[in-house]
C-alpha cells in the first residue's frame, strides 16, 4: 500500500492540476496519421543504413521499414529526395523547461522532489531542441544534493498540451550527485557536507534511514498478518518512501559524478545497499576506470569535449567517450545545456574524430544508448517496426558541422518543418 | 576595410631566435626557429586568397611561406625536408577574434583566473599583456585544432575592461607570443555591465543611462587631459630657447594612466571593439562612438536582425556571435545562426570568435554551422582566417597561404570546418609544433590496453 504512495502522488499531480489549454493551441496527433517517407538514406541505428529506403508510419508507430514498403495510397508522402533519416535524438541529461526550479538546495537529501511539479511545458527551449532534432529528453533534478529529485521524461511536442508531452509509461529515474557541487552548496553554508567524506556519509546515512523505514513497515505488515489488532502503522514519509524505492530497485539511479574514484565509491555503495546504478552523468574521468564501469553494466552520459570549467573537469579529454566505449561501456552524449541540446548531432560526430567512432557508434550515442539510460529503448532510439515514429529528416549529413533538421516527426506527426515560416511548427501559433 | 593600425611586432625576435638556435637539427620544439625549408607536397591547398590548389606544393623557409603552387610549377629546394600530404587539406592557421586564452585555467577556481577587473567599469589601463600566461595548458589544446592566433580580451563585465592583445599560440615565452600588445579596446554595452545585481547592493551605474553617462564623462575627461598635455607641450616649446625666462620651465600635468590609455582611441589611431546585442543598445553605443569620433568594429549584434541594413550602412566589420547564443523567445530558432549569412549578404566583413578559453578549439565548427544557415563555405573559412587578419591589421603577415606571409599552416584530413576532421600537423612560423597537449598525454596513458 505505502509502496504506492509516491507513485500515487505523482499521478495525483497530473490529475489534480487543472488542464490548461496552452495559449497557442492544443494539437494532439492528427486523426489521419499515415505517412510514407520515401527515397531516404534510412539510418536505422540498429540494422545499418538503407539507401533509397522507405519508412511507413501508421498511428504514430513505425509500421514498415525497407527498400520497398507496402503503404496504402491514403498515406501522406514525404519524398526525402535522398536525404538522411534518423531516429529522433534523445537527450539523457537535460534541465530545460523547469523555469530554474532545478535544485531544491535546502537539504542534501531531497528524493521526494518531483520534477513534474516544476515542468514548464511552454518553455521555448523545448522548441529549440526540437528544431535541433531532439524528440525525447530526461529532465533531471540538479546536482546540488547528494540525492536529488525524481525526473520526468518528455517528448518535444511543442504546442501540444502538458500531458501530451509526457512520455507515456517511461520508468522513473532519480538523480544522485557527488563531488564539488554538494560540497560547495552546503560547505558554503558551513553545513554537512563540505568534503567528499561528508558527501558519502550523508548518502550512506540516508540509505540506512531508508532501510530502517522499510524494516518498520515490514514489522508492521508482519504484525497485521499475525492478526495483531493493536499494531500501529508507522508514519508515512515521502522522503524515505522514495529512498525505499531506490532500494527496491524501482527507480533508475542516475548519478552526477566526475572523478574516477567517485565512480568506484558510488558503485561500492550501490553494492552495499543492493541497488543498481543506471548511469554516471558527466563522467568525464570514465576513461580512467572504464573496465570497472563495464563490469558493473553502468552506462555513462557524457559531454563530447567540454572541460576545465571546474577542478573535477580538469582531466576531461574528448577521447573519453570512445575509450570508454571500446572498453565495453554504453556511452551517451548528452547536453546538460539548452545550447548543446540544439546540436547533439555535432557533439556526437566529434567522437568520430576523437577516437574514431564509426558513424553508427556515434549515432548510437544520441539515440539508442540514451534511450537505454532513460529506460525507453524498447520504444524509441532506432528505426524499427513497432517503435514510436519519432524521426528526423536532415538537410545534409547529420554527423557533421553542416547537417540540420528539415523535418521532425514525433509519434508520426510533424512537429517541426524548417520550410514553414514563423517558428516552423505546424502545431503552434504565437498568441496574437 | 582594414580597421586597425596595429602592426605585427615580435617578428624580429623570430629572426633572432633563428640565429641563436642553429644547434637543433629538427625544428620541432616550442619556440625554436625554423631550421631548414619544409615542403608540404601533394595536398589540397586552401589558399583563402586565391582559391584552392589541387596537388599543391607549399614551401616554408625561415618562418615564411616562400613558395606556393602546383607540384609541376614549384621547384623544391635541395636541402628541404619534404612532407607528403597527399589526400590532406592544407590551410592557413585559424584566427580567433575573441578569446580568453592565457587569462584562465579552471573557470570555477578563482586563483587561476585573471579575466576581468570589476572594481570599476572604466578600466582602459588594464592590459591583457600584463596577465597573459604563455604556459597555460589551454593553449596547446586550442592549437591542436588548427587555431594559431587569437585576440585575447578581458571578459565583458565592464564597459571599458582594458586592452586586447593579438597572440600567436606558440613561442618561447609571452614576449614571443604577444604579437601586438594593446591592439584594440573593447567597449561593452550589452546591459551586463550594470551593477544592479540586487536592490540592496545597488551602486552606480545601475542603469544603461548611468553606464552611458559614465562613458561620455570618461571620454570627455580624456579630451581635457589631452588638451592639458598639448597645452603643456606648447608652453614648453614656447619657453625653450628662452633660458632667462623668469617663470622657469612649465611643469607637466599629472599623469593619469586611465585617461592616457584612452588617447590612442580618441585620436582614431586604434579601434574600439563595440559590443552590443540588441538594436537599442547597438544604436546607443554607435551614437556614443560617433560622438567621440571613435574608430570601431562591431561585436556580437546577436539580436539585431531588424536593423541589419543599418549595421551594413556603418561600413565596419562585425565580430559575429556567438552564433550559439540562445534566440529570444520571440525569435525563430535559427535567428542567431543566420546572422553571419545575413551580414555577408549585405556586404559586411565578418569574423567568428570563440568568446571562450576552453572551447577555442571549436571555433571552426561555428563557422561550419553558419554554412547550414546561408553563409557560403568559402566565406566561412575566410571569416576565421583572412577577414580577421584584415580586421586586426595583420593581413600582411597572416590569414592566407601567400608568399611572404608567416608560415602558420595547418594540415588536416578533411574540411577545416567539419567536426570530424582531424588535424594532423601544425606549423607556426614554419616550426612543426608537437601534436601534444595535457589531454593527449592523459589519452595515451589510459587508452593502453
Amino acid at each position: 500500500m505505502r509502496r504506492e504512495v509516491v507513485k500515487l502522488f505523482s499521478i495525483a499531480a497530473v490529475v489534480l492540476i487543472p488542464f490548461h489549454s496552452p495559449a497557442q493551441q492544443s494539437a494532439g496527433p492528427s486523426s489521419h496519421n499515415e505517412v510514407l517517407i520515401k527515397n531516404a538514406v534510412v539510418m536505422t541505428v540498429t540494422h545499418g543504413n538503407i539507401q533509397n529506403g522507405s519508412v511507413y508510419v501508421k498511428d504514430g508507430k513505425i509500421a514498415a521499414v525497407g527498400k520497398e514498403v507496402n503503404a496504402p495510397s491514403t498515406a501522406a508522402v514525404i519524398d526525402a529526395g535522398g536525404k538522411y533519416l534518423t531516429p529522433g535524438i534523445i537527450d539523457s541529461h537535460s534541465h530545460i523547461a523547469l523555469d530554474d526550479d532545478v535544485n531544491e538546495a535546502t537539504s542534501p537529501v531531497t528524493p521526494q522532489m518531483m520534477m513534474m511539479d516544476a515542468f514548464d511545458y511552454q518553455d521555448k527551449a523545448i522548441y529549440r531542441g526540437l528544431a535541433g532534432g531532439v524528440t525525447t529528453s530526461l529532465l533531471l533534478h540538479g546536482s546540488a544534493n547528494m540525492i536529488g529529485g525524481q525526473a520526468i521524461v518528455i517528448k518535444h511536442k511543442y504546442g501540444a498540451n502538458r500531458d501530451a508531452m509526457l512520455f507515456p509509461g517511461a520508468p522513473r529515474s532519480i538523480k544522485f550527485a557527488s563531488g564539488e557541487n554538494p560540497k560547495r552548496v552546503y560547505g558554503g553554508k558551513d553545513q554537512l557536507p563540505s568534503t567528499r567524506m561528508g558527501n558519502f556519509a550523508v548518502q550512506r546515512a540516508a540509505l540506512v534511514e531508508a532501510q530502517d523505514y522499510m524494516r518498520e513497515w515490514d514489522d508492521y505488515d508482519a504484525k497485521v498478518k499475525r492478526g495483531d489488532k493493536d499494531a500501529k502503522p508507522p508514519k508515512h514519509d515521502l522522503r524515505l518512501e522514495a529512498l525505499a524505492d531506490v532500494l527496491r530497485g524501482k527507480l533508475l539511479v542516475q548519478i552526477h559524478c566526475y572523478r574516477a574514484d567517485e565512480f568506484l565509491t558510488e558503485m561500492a555503495m550501490a553494492k552495499e545497499f543492493g541497488y543498481k546504478v543506471r548511469a554516471f552523468h558527466h563522467a568525464l574521468e570514465a576513461y580512467k576506470v572504464a573496465g570497472d564501469l563495464a563490469a558493473q553494466g553502468v552506462a555513462i552520459a557524457t559531454f563530447s569535449d567540454w572541460w576545465g570549467f571546474k577542478q573535477e573537469a580538469w582531466d576531461a579529454i574528448p577521447w573519453n567517450a570512445v575509450i570508454s566505449m571500446r572498453k565495453g561501456v554504453r556511452v551517451a552524449i548528452k547536453s546538460d545545456s539548452e545550447d548543446f541540446a540544439r546540436r547533439l548531432n555535432q557533439e556526437a560526430a566529434k567522437t568520430m574524430r576523437y577516437g574514431g567512432a564509426t558513424e553508427e557508434e556515434a549515432l548510437k550515442m544520441i539515440t539508442i544508448s540514451p534511450a537505454w539510460i532513460i529506460g525507453v529503448d524498447d520504444r524509441v532510439g532506432s528505426i524499427e517496426v513497432g517503435k514510436d515514429a519519432d524521426l528526423v529528416l536532415w538537410d545534409g549529413y547529420p554527423l557533421s558541422s553542416f547537417g540540420v533538421p528539415d523535418k521532425v516527426l514525433i509519434d508520426g506527426d510533424t512537429y517541426f518543418d524548417r520550410s514553414l515560416p514563423g517558428f516552423g511548427m505546424p502545431h503552434y501559433r504565437e498568441e496574437e | 576595410m582594414t580597421q586597425s593600425s596595429g602592426t605585427v611586432g615580435g617578428r624580429s625576435s623570430v629572426v633572432v631566435g633563428q640565429l641563436l638556435l642553429a644547434l637543433s637539427l629538427f625544428c620541432s620544439s616550442s619556440g625554436t626557429a625554423q631550421q631548414k625549408p619544409l615542403v608540404l607536397k601533394g595536398g589540397k591547398l586552401l589558399t583563402v586568397s586565391h582559391g584552392a590548389i589541387e596537388n599543391g606544393v607549399l614551401v616554408m623557409s625561415a618562418g615564411k611561406i616562400s613558395a606556393i603552387g602546383t607540384v609541376s610549377s614549384i621547384k623544391i629546394p635541395k636541402d628541404a625536408e619534404v612532407i607528403d600530404v597527399t589526400g590532406m587539406t592544407v590551410y592557413p592557421g585559424l584566427i580567433d577574434s575573441e578569446s580568453y586564452l592565457g587569462l584562465t585555467e579552471i573557470s570555477a577556481e578563482g586563483s587561476t583566473n585573471d579575466l576581468i577587473e570589476t572594481s570599476d567599469e572604466i578600466m582602459p589601463h588594464m592590459h591583457v599583456h600584463d596577465a597573459f600566461h604563455a604556459e597555460s595548458e589551454l593553449i596547446p589544446v586550442a592549437r591542436l585544432n588548427g587555431i594559431t592566433d587569437a585576440i585575447v580580451a578581458p571578459q565583458s563585465q565592464d564597459t571599458l575592461p582594458g586592452q586586447d592583445a593579438f597572440v600567436q599560440l606558440d613561442g618561447k615565452s609571452a614576449k614571443d607570443m604577444l604579437l601586438v600588445r594593446d591592439i584594440a579596446m573593447p567597449l561593452n554595452f550589452t546591459g551586463e555591465q550594470r551593477r544592479n545585481e540586487s536592490w540592496e547592493k545597488r551602486k552606480f551605474p545601475q542603469t544603461r543611462m548611468g553606464l552611458a553617462a559614465q562613458l561620455r564623462q570618461a571620454f570627455m575627461d580624456a579630451q581635457d587631459y589631452s588638451e592639458r598635455w598639448a597645452d603643456y607641450e606648447k608652453k614648453k616649446s614656447d619657453t625653450s630657447g628662452k633660458p632667462d625666462d623668469k617663470k622657469g620651465p612649465p611643469s607637466p600635468p599629472k599623469r593619469d594612466l586611465k585617461l592616457e590609455a584612452l588617447l590612442p582611441y580618441l585620436q582614431g589611431k586604434k579601434s574600439i571593439v563595440l559590443a552590443a546585442r540588441e538594436p537599442s543598445d547597438l544604436e546607443t553605443a554607435v551614437g556614443l562612438a560617433q560622438q567621440f569620433k571613435l574608430r570601431f568594429v562591431l561585436n556580437h549584434v546577436s539580436h539585431s536582425q531588424p536593423v541589419l541594413d543599418y549595421v551594413a550602412s556603418l561600413k565596419v566589420p562585425v565580430i559575429v556571435g556567438p552564433i550559439y547564443e540562445s534566440p529570444k523567445n520571440y525569435e525563430r530558432y535559427d535567428a542567431v545562426y543566420r546572422l553571419p549569412g545575413e551580414l555577408y549578404k549585405r556586404g559586411v566583413k565578418i569574423a567568428f570568435a570563440s568568446y571562450d578559453a576552453h572551447a577555442v578549439r571549436n571555433l571552426p565548427y561555428a563557422a561550419g554551422y553558419a554554412t547550414a544557415f546561408g553563409l557560403p563555405h568559402d566565406e566561412a573559412l575566410k571569416a576565421i582566417t583572412l577577414n580577421p587578419a584584415e580586421i586586426w591589421g595583420v593581413a600582411d603577415q597572416l590569414g592566407s597561404l601567400d608568399v611572404g606571409k608567416t608560415a602558420n599552416v595547418v594540415v588536416a584530413d578533411g574540411d577545416p570546418l567539419d567536426v570530424k576532421t582531424d588535424v594532423k600537423r601544425i606549423f607556426i612560423a614554419g616550426r612543426s609544433v608537437p601534436m601534444t597537449s595535457r589531454q593527449t598525454v592523459l589519452r595515451d596513458r589510459y587508452s593502453a590496453k
